[in-house]
């Protein structure tokens, strides 16, 4: 008795200590890195390889970052690829309308993938929070609505953009970096600070970790697990605003698939699928390393048939993985 | 060596993140006997049981039974050599009944593979009866009480023909009567040679029922005694480590004011609560006394908002208020500690921080972000204020002991700066030491002028901190007690309905 286990100083030293079961996520990518640059040399460390890869991560990654919110306040989205064509190709019918006039399409263009997106993610939202449906199921159902939506608008055809400026975001580069790589890495370090250093964050954390508890701490839980849906709405409308101007037009089959790699980005990148706990920039680094193993296998000549597998089996290690951690 | 040594640990130690809470632990267990195990939070009661029963491994040390040295790598193995636990908080599945929840994992199967559930259910019965108990294999383990849900993990116990069986704090949750029949039961399984583990806190109890007590203190074992030889104060000095003179603090009726702060008039939730009218003084400590589901829990948390009341009416500082949701009670200056400190109550997969401020979170943004510097000079504060004890401010609080936890759960209510605390089962699972320590808390709150509510089973602790007194029975509002009114026999005729108002 009487022995002071707790002392103040010892915390800045655990600070210090660096464990290397709590960055399995990190350790993972830089063997990644260097196993992908030994069996891909020299192509694999060229500039243009490097950006090439970055840009196609960066679709589904911008997603995977709204996507880690929501897994980590105990939520999931199944919905989020149809969310994508769906907002991408009414932004385009929307700019449509202003042919007239290129700089107010444009702004039109943007506005409105944005927001159609946030709309959609509230409605994700309100499902899940004052219908009381399972994320699971409600975002199922509207993964099917959306979907249904775009092909119906598009008469199953392409929805063009007649603006010649729209693409121009899209396809545009900034100090040698794509638009879109910009776009997720702002993102994410937005949405970091957001997790680790607001009120909002931590209660997202409190309300996936044990919502009983949160509720007995006078959390309100509807508005708490509303947000990260709406956060996501947001992120897919800048993704779809950067995927449909790249290429000028919607195919409505587009993006179908983005959810399970946005979900895999999350897993990979550290964030338990029990919530509570996670890492916009571990999905940062979950993403990019999807990235590389297609990016290797394409520069190792194996079938396109293939990649799929490859990434299955990233994700059951990466599971693995983090159950062994909380053993 | 003792011939009838059934289980026989040797030297055990256990670190968790470098924080040793088992020193080289040694001890046997006898056939047929009951080994009671005391100690306060955090002293290794839990983590040696833990390691019998292959949740933990040991860092240190090894196990034999019945002379032959064991590898306990899992429960499963543990439940093979004959181990089993009846934990505190049950393993039961809600949705399945009785006899399936018994043969949990040692379900007996038809020729075919299908389950063969003629036979379970028969055999489910003749154990159900032997415990002398008439629960109904068929029943759903949602429909038991708790008492009944403690009466199936003995038998899936049972019929896993354990010849160690452990009971972690069975009778936190039980009331007397219950208690009676449990120990009848062990009783029994002792003439069939069955060798217990008690785990407890109430030393009355280990005096009761067990033959022989180890004590164990910072995770070290103190000593192992003969029940007959030693007292109840005894054991208590050695658990503690030094001598407790009294657990509770004066009384002192004198600091309650006459000006009503909270004031609750005809409180209605369907079937729990029925026209429940109190009233709480500035400055006193009100007991809520009752029975396991006289509706307690339910008025208080319809109070704070966590639970939709049919009907009545709240005033706080004698102006009515409207409580929703618990954050409009926090805004009135109201705080609630919940019984179910580790389901409700706090985070245990955060730390002390994160917990401390979760309900204050909003006091410490600045700019829209948070001062982590600020947070963490507080919930420093706290752990000072509390003598909580921890490796670190960053540890889990999965890793603190249960009084460890509860004192951080204070912190967490205290931090919202309340007029009035209601506490729920304060010292639910806790040792004497921690009591104690929280008992003189709540009297220091009271000095400085909080108004508190008190609920609990624990008759002592009512009539030893409160002022004044309700006893609740099937919801209602049956008896009001002060002064020399408040003891047990009073609260024990209202709370049974022998009495009333």
């Amino acid at each position: 008795m009487g022995k002071k286990l707790f002392n103040f100083k010892d915390n800045g030293k655990n600070k210090q200590q660096f464990k290397l079961s709590e960055h399995t996520t990190l350790i993972g990518f830089l063997c990644l890195v260097v196993l992908a640059s030994i069996l891909g040399w020299p192509d694999f460390l060229r500039m243009r390889n490097i950006i090439t890869l970055l840009r196609q991560v960066s679709y589904t990654g911008i997603i995977a970052l709204g996507m880690t919110l929501i897994i980590i306040s105990g939520g999931f989205d199944l919905s989020v690829g149809s969310m994508t064509a769906f907002a991408g190709g009414v932004a385009i019918f929307a700019m449509n309308k202003f042919t007239s006039n290129i700089a107010l399409g444009v702004a039109v263009g943007v506005l409105v993938s944005l927001s159609f997106a946030t709309l959609l993610g509230l409605i994700n939202g309100l499902l899940v929070t004052k219908g009381k449906i399972a994320p699971f199921i409600a975002t199922l159902g509207t993964m099917s609505i959306y979907r249904s939506l775009i092909i119906y608008f598009a008469k199953a055809g392409n929805i063009e953009s007649l603006n010649t400026a729209y693409g121009n975001i899209g396809s545009g580069v900034i100090l040698g970096l794509p638009v879109p790589v910009w776009c997720f890495f702002i993102l994410a370090i937005f949405l970091q600070i957001f997790l680790d250093d607001t009120k909002t964050g931590k209660y997202i954390c409190a309300v996936g970790a044990n919502e009983q508890v949160a509720k007995y701490s006078a959390i309100n839980l509807d508005k708490i697990k509303l947000i990260p849906y709406v956060i996501t709405g947001f992120t897919v409308g800048v993704s779809a605003l950067l995927w449909s101007s790249r290429l000028n037009c919607i195919n409505p089959s587009d993006c179908s698939g983005y959810e399970l790699d946005a979900i895999a980005a999350v897993v990979i990148g550290g964030t338990p699928m029990s919530g509570g706990i996670g890492s916009v920039l571990g999905t940062v680094i979950g993403a990019i390393m999807l990235g590389i193993i297609n990016n290797m296998l394409v520069l190792a000549g194996v079938s396109s048939y293939l990649q799929q597998a490859a990434k299955g089996l990233v994700i059951i290690i990466a599971v693995l993985v983090q159950y062994k951690k909380e053993k | 060596m003792n011939d009838n040594t059934v289980l026989k640990i040797k030297s055990i130690s256990k670190e968790f993140s470098k924080v040793k809470v088992l020193n080289n632990v040694s001890l046997s267990l006898r056939k047929g006997e009951c080994l009671g195990l005391i100690g306060e939070n955090g002293a290794g009661k839990s983590t040696l049981i833990k390691i019998i029963n292959g949740i933990y491994y040991p860092s240190g040390g090894n196990l034999e039974i019945e002379g032959k040295a064991v590898d306990i790598k899992d429960s499963h193995t543990a439940k093979s050599l004959g181990i089993s636990m009846v934990p505190q908080e049950f393993n039961l599945i809600p949705t399945l009944n009785v006899f399936e929840n018994i043969f949990l994992g040692n379900e007996i199967k038809l020729s075919n593979g299908l389950l063969d559930k003629i036979e379970m259910r028969k055999i489910a019965n003749n154990l159900l009866d032997q415990l002398k108990t008439n629960i109904s294999v068929e029943e759903k383990i949602s429909q038991l009480s708790v008492a009944e849900k403690q009466m199936v993990e003995v038998s899936k116990a049972l019929i896993n023909d354990s010849k160690i069986i452990i009971f972690d704090e069975p009778t936190t949750t039980l009331t007397s009567h219950e208690i009676e029949v449990l120990f009848e039961l062990i009783r029994g399984l002792k003439e069939a040679g069955v060798s217990l583990v008690f785990v407890s806190h109430k030393l009355h109890e280990v005096k009761e029922i067990c033959e022989r007590v180890a004590i164990l203190r910072d995770g070290n074992l103190i000593c192992v005694k003969n029940v007959e030889d030693v007292d109840e104060q005894y054991m208590a000095q050695q658990m503690v480590g030094r001598e407790i003179t009294k657990i509770f603090p004066q009384k002192r009726d004198s600091l309650v004011g006459d000006r009503s702060v909270l004031r609750v008039e005809k409180m209605n939730l369907t079937r729990k609560v029925i026209d429940a009218s109190i009233h709480l003084k500035k400055g006193e400590i009100l007991g809520l006394a009752g029975l396991v589901g006289a509706g307690r829990t339910e008025l208080a948390e319809c109070i704070m908002g966590l639970r939709h009341k049919k009907s009545g009416e709240i005033f706080i500082n004698e102006k009515k208020v409207d409580i929703p949701n618990p954050r409009v009670a926090i805004n009135n200056s109201l705080a609630y500690i919940s019984e179910d400190r580790q389901g409700r109550g706090i985070h245990l997969i955060f730390d002390i921080p994160t917990n401390t401020t979760m309900i204050s979170l909003k006091k410490y943004v600045k700019n829209c972000l948070l001062d982590k510097d600020l947070i963490h000079k507080k919930s420093s504060e706290y752990i000072d204020v509390f003598n909580t004890k921890a490796a670190s401010l960053k540890n889990a609080l999965k890793f603190l002991s249960g009084g460890n936890q509860q004192k951080v759960y204070l912190a967490k209510c205290m931090d919202t700066n309340p007029e009035i605390l209601i506490l729920d089962e304060p010292t639910r699972g806790i040792d004497i030491n921690a009591k104690s320590e929280i008992y003189q808390f709540i009297s220091e709150l009271q000095e400085k002028g909080m108004s508190i509510i008190v609920i609990s089973s624990e008759l002592e602790e009512i009539i030893g901190l409160c002022n004044r007194v309700y006893v609740l029975r099937e919801g209602k509002i049956c008896g009001e007690l002060t002064g020399e009114d408040i003891n047990e026999e009073e609260i024990m005729y209202y709370a049974t309905g022998v009495k009333v108002m």
